[in-house]
């Protein structure tokens, strides 16, 4: 699986949690931009993981901050 | 009216362009003002002026019934634990001024542990001088680099703060969510160390953990299992050790956290274990090793109160359920949203439909003589905010009756019911 195909897929996964239809590009803010509390988080990071069967822990969300950073993580877990 | 704080802090003035290091706090800042000046009495600065008994206090000068203390084995007032902290302050002096591992281990230390592996049938005890410490201690020394922490998401601040303290890998699952919890420690990395960090009681809605199966879940994985049981020791089990003994999996559990300041009634925390290793944590333990040891009177009261606990709770136990079941049927009746469809604890949690209701709920029964906690996000799951009613079993039958009474007008008062 390529970048953009996982980018693709994390699309589709972000969309029920981005409610006010944020326009999300390389530089967008989990935070910021798209306004996630700590809940939200777990359950898109939950998403994620089933999705790709990785496991992204705290410690690396905290190092993931926006999109682009998030799916490089992503890309990077599942081709091991 | 308290005494206290007589007015809000305010929003930070900033000048010139070093920032002022709380503007970080402004919002909450801001959002306590608009409390208070809303009128309502602060709900984080009661001061209990006289101390009547487990159940009655005076608060910003009124008689109140406490309904949110923790108090639940009500051994604050037991004639024997105040005697024995008398006579332990007298014949060791107010405190030990030393860290367990020099100067601050007294006989009363070693016999509140001696009391504790009795109570729990377990090998090893160690003593901290919070429960705070004793799951930050444990957590951050136990898990280290390269290590993973499994743990539910609403598990308490010393939790969190003692994955924070360490250098493990933090993963959490959904609250109470045995599925959840399988598939993350099935994509733990081969040869990792795990450690599933469980609760038996979780303190804001008052629900219980289904250990049993969790349990399983984590040793089929080759996880240890620390379960925090601050909220259930002395009541739930068939010798008040907790969830873990009541769902018959207190074997499978390698760590046992509890703390001194609910069933048994003073300060503290403690870790019991059976792993033949466990000694050498008080030797590489930095939140038992760095900060003073727990004071003379402080440990005697927790040995005598453990002990007697384990003699006579069950005399007490039946009655604190009649309790809980009652208050949680009453509540329900009335038209209130609980936190638990069924009573499963000494918890009862009241959910309030947002934070100035549930203020205005706290204040208007304070004013009717019935305290009880106000938990507001962060602390509350789902950002709820809740009236946490917890009972003890000191509580009379005509005080639960009294505090529906009082739930009834204040809940109609603020148009909650």
């Amino acid at each position: 699986m390529d970048r953009a195909e996982v980018e693709t897929r994390i699309r589709t996964l972000i969309e029920p949690f981005n409610k006010k239809g944020v326009a999300v590009d390389e530089d967008t803010t989990f935070a910021g931009d798209l306004e996630f509390d700590s809940l939200t988080v777990m359950d898109f990071v939950a998403a994620i993981e089933d999705e790709f069967d990785i496991i992204i822990s705290m410690n690396q969300q905290a190092e993931i901050e926006t999109w682009g950073q998030l799916i490089d993580a992503v890309n990077t877990m599942q081709a091991k | 009216m308290s005494e206290g704080i007589a007015q809000p802090d305010k929003p930070a003035e900033l000048t010139g362009n070093t920032p002022d290091l709380f503007s970080k706090f402004d919002p909450l800042i801001q959002q306590r003002a608009n409390l208070l000046d809303a009128g309502v009495e602060d709900p984080f600065n009661l001061v209990m002026e006289r101390v009547l008994s487990p159940t009655r206090a005076i608060c910003n000068g009124r008689d109140t019934i406490l309904l949110g203390t923790y108090n639940y084995m009500g051994m604050t007032f037991d004639p024997d634990v105040i005697e024995a902290g008398k006579r332990a302050l007298d014949d060791y002096g107010s405190g030990t001024t030393g860290s367990r591992v020099l100067n601050g281990t007294y006989q009363g230390h070693r016999e509140c542990e001696e009391a504790l592996k009795e109570f729990y049938g377990m090998d090893h005890a160690m003593v901290f001088s919070t429960g705070y410490q004793a799951n930050l201690g444990i957590i951050s020394t136990i898990a280290g680099k390269g290590d993973y922490v499994v743990l539910d998401i609403d598990s308490h601040a010393s939790i969190w703060d003692g994955c924070a303290l360490g250098n493990a890998e933090i993963v959490p699952f959904k609250h109470n969510d045995i599925e959840a919890m399988d598939k993350r420690l099935g994509r733990i990395p081969e040869g990792a160390g795990k450690l599933v960090v469980l609760e038996g009681v979780y303190s804001m809605l008052g629900d219980v953990a289904p250990l049993k199966e969790m349990i399983a879940v984590a040793k089929k994985h080759g996880a240890m299992v620390l379960v925090d049981e601050a909220h259930s020791m002395g009541f739930i089990g068939p010798n008040g050790r907790g969830v873990a003994e009541e769902q018959g999996v207190l074997d499978d559990v390698d760590f046992v956290i509890g703390t001194f300041s609910k069933s048994v009634g003073t300060v503290g925390g403690f870790c019991v274990s059976n792993h033949p290793k466990f000694e050498i944590m008080r030797l590489v333990c930095r939140p038992y090793v760095f900060t003073a040891s727990l004071p003379p009177s402080v440990v005697a009261t927790a040995a005598t109160s453990i002990r007697k606990l384990m003699a006579t709770g069950h005399n007490k136990r039946a009655h604190l359920w009649e309790n809980s079941k009652r208050l949680h049927k009453g509540l329900t009746d009335l038209g209130f949203q609980l936190g638990t469809s069924e009573p499963q604890s000494a918890i009862v949690a009241v959910i309030m439909p947002d934070l100035e209701r549930g203020a205005a709920m706290w204040e208007a029964l304070l004013k009717e003589g019935l305290y009880v906690n106000l938990a507001r996000p962060p602390a509350t799951p789902a950002n709820m905010t809740l009236l946490r009613c917890s009972l003890c079993a000191e509580h009379s039958e005509e005080e639960v009756g009294m505090i529906l009474g009082m739930f009834e007008r204040a809940g109609k008062a603020v148009e909650i019911i």
